[in-house]
């Protein structure tokens, strides 16, 4: 199946802002799932509130955009019931980890089946450039006219002290390793996390004067480096990309079959 | 046949009523006075192949019964007032999206954390109106064990029957009172089942296209249709639209579907009323006090009747009117400062003769202060 078979073509063009990274988190994430050659009746995708929850209403999946914050919630009630289907959530920055922070670890720690990707731009895009939990001490946004006091959180740290057995960064630019990442994510039995750096030129890159698309997505080659690389230790202040963690561990719908087990079994 | 009556919890009816219903799925966060309902179904929803799901707070729990709900399970969850609080917006979603689900609320005193263990009926117009913008809502309340577990079996009904969120509002003092049930035998109460599409693979389905009869069958989540479901004002594909055209005809849909079957999802009971000069309205606990006296006061010749409420919202104004209408003394008797005392004033022919019996200091209201008050609205004092 080709990429565009996977998509709702009616709905084209996208809303995204010109130079948006997130057409390509789109583009790519479908480049992962032809890889893994899912069928579209395999997957349910669940969003919750923002540009990057537009995502679902463009791909040929069962969808599910609900409300903010809260789609890893809708996505458990979902594969609870559902466990061999795929449970994909692409959330903004804001929406997985303000709102839904709570929602965030708490999927995390309980290791259900289900991919969350961050697409992490580092602020509020659908409300006009507020500062989000990423945008990091000392940037700018519409809410931080003179500056962010507010320090950003690691997402791979988080995700890793939160439970995650699949934990992975990297961005725009990176597009081949972001669609082998992915297709790791998905097919990883546990609950997977995937921080996509997307860039915002209209807000977060305007904002901070970092220039265009391109800018920010050169800033993305420059500054990045393969987890676990020697550039890191020379130069501490560039941000690793890759698998940070891929580990096997008991998954929450297998573990609740053994509670129904139980529960079975003390009747008798 | 030898009847299975049991001597339980009003939490516990709940529990064996949804079971009876056919639940499959509840999620839920600990708050008093509703806890009992989740530790009962951790253990009973496992040993039918069910799934029960502690969630990190309630809102969590009635977004997970929604997605649990969409794959075509009958889901539930628990709570109390400031759990109710936090699930305000997804239940805005689930009456948006047509989800059917089942939303208990034990009630407690409030604002805020207001007294846990105590007994009030003051989210009767939260339960109405909490949740933003425009729309109805079915709300039941019941003021025993036998009629907890019909109400609650109904709500059940009702949400799959309109795809809707139903919701439960119950008392502490009836939650955590322990009375008789007679267990229905199976098939004794009727039950409704989740209208599916009779559509095959591959066949256009529209889930927000009512048939004639105004019900939507609705498509497993997960299945062989893939759909859009949002809280966006939305066309028959379940795609976000602003045509005002769209938009005017789903308020009037979500609206309407309940609005206009208010005869049918009326639930209430009477009590003395054929020739009742004064007529108490009651619900949930307050009932149980109202009923005692009513047949203290027969007893002594005075012409009092009862009429309890079973269905809040929609409130059902063509029975209170009917009802009420040669009466002349109409007592509305609740423990909170007079939520349903308004829409009775608006529904019968003279807002004046309505009176408010109440009490909102976390203690129930007693037959004693019911008494107090009709002495005092009939000016003999107390």
């Amino acid at each position: 199946m080709a990429v565009k078979d996977y998509i709702r073509k009616r709905f084209f063009p996208h809303i995204w802002c010109p130079g948006c990274g997130h057409g390509i988190v789109l583009n790519n994430l479908l480049r992962a799932i032809e890889k893994l050659k899912l069928k579209k009746n395999e997957i349910v995708m669940t969003s919750g509130i923002g540009c990057s929850s537009r995502i679902s209403g463009y791909v040929d999946f069962h969808t599910l955009h609900t409300i903010h914050g809260r789609a890893l919630c809708f996505a458990t009630g979902v594969k609870m019931n559902r466990p061999e289907l795929k449970l994909i959530v692409p959330m903004g920055d804001g929406d997985a980890l303000a709102i839904g922070g709570n929602h965030f670890i708490h999927a995390a720690r309980r290791n259900i089946d289900i991919t969350a990707i961050i697409m992490n731009n580092r602020i509020y895009g659908m409300t006009g450039g507020q500062f989000s939990p990423l945008s990091g001490y000392g940037t700018k946004g519409t809410t931080a006219p003179f500056m962010n006091i507010d320090h950003g959180f690691d997402v791979v740290e988080l995700s890793k002290a939160a439970g995650a057995t699949f934990v992975a960064r990297t961005s725009t630019y990176h597009v081949k390793q972001m669609v082998d990442i992915l297709a790791d994510a998905i097919d990883h039995k546990g609950f997977s996390v995937v921080e996509i750096m997307s860039q915002c030129p209209t807000y977060f890159g305007r904002k901070n004067k970092l220039g265009g698309a391109t800018d920010m997505m050169t800033f993305y080659k420059d500054h990045t480096t393969p987890v676990g690389s020697k550039e890191k230790k020379a130069n501490p202040e560039l941000i690793e990309r890759g698998i940070f963690v891929h580990e096997d561990l008991p998954e929450y719908c297998n573990e609740y079959d053994k509670v129904i087990e139980m529960a079975k079994a003390s009747l008798k | 046949m030898k009847k299975n009556i049991k001597f339980i919890q009003g939490n516990e009816v709940c529990v064996e009523a949804a079971l009876y219903a056919g639940l499959d799925f509840f999620a839920g966060y600990p708050i008093t006075p509703s806890t009992e309902i989740s530790e009962h179904l951790s253990k009973r929803l496992p040993e039918k192949g069910g799934k029960f799901l502690q969630m990190e707070d309630e809102i969590a729990s009635l977004c997970a019964i929604i997605g649990a709900s969409l794959t075509g399970c009958k889901v539930l969850t628990a709570t109390s007032g400031p759990g109710f609080s936090l699930m305000q917006e997804a239940l805005g979603y689930a009456i948006m999206a047509e989800i059917p689900c089942v939303i208990v609320n034990v009630q407690r005193g409030g604002p805020s954390t207001g007294n846990p263990t105590h007994v009030s009926q003051g989210d009767v117009n939260q339960a109405r109106w909490g949740t933003h913008g425009d729309h109805a809502i079915i709300v039941l309340t019941a003021s025993n064990h036998q009629d907890l577990f019909n109400i609650t079996v109904d709500a059940f009904n009702l949400a799959e029957t309109y795809r809707t969120p139903v919701i439960l509002l119950f008392d502490e003092v009836i939650g955590h009172m322990r009375e008789k049930l007679v267990m229905p035998e199976k098939g004794e109460i009727e039950l409704v089942d989740r209208l599916r599409t009779s559509l095959g693979e591959g066949i256009d389905y529209h889930p927000y296209l009512p048939r004639e009869d105004g019900r939507l069958p609705m498509s497993d989540f997960g299945g062989v249709h893939r759909y859009n479901v949002t809280g966006l004002f939305h066309d028959m594909w379940g795609f976000p639209s602003d045509n005002p055209q769209v938009v005017h005809g789903l308020i009037r849909h979500l609206v309407d579907k309940i609005e206009n079957n208010v005869h049918q999802i009326a639930r209430f009971k009477e009590f003395f009323m054929e020739d009742a000069r004064t007529v108490l309205v009651s619900y949930g606990a307050a009932a149980r006090s109202a009923l005692h006296i009513t047949k203290n006061r027969r007893a002594r010749g005075e012409r009092v009747g009862l009429l309890e409420l079973q269905s809040l919202w929609p409130f059902p104004s063509h029975i209170v009117r009917e009802k009420c209408a040669s009466a002349q003394k109409v007592i509305v008797v609740e423990m909170n400062v007079g939520q349903i005392l308004k829409e009775v004033k608006n529904a019968v022919d003279n807002p004046e003769k309505v009176f408010l019996a109440n009490r909102v200091d976390g203690e129930l209201i007693t037959p004693t202060d019911i008494k107090s008050i009709m002495r005092l609205i009939h000016g003999k004092g107390v």
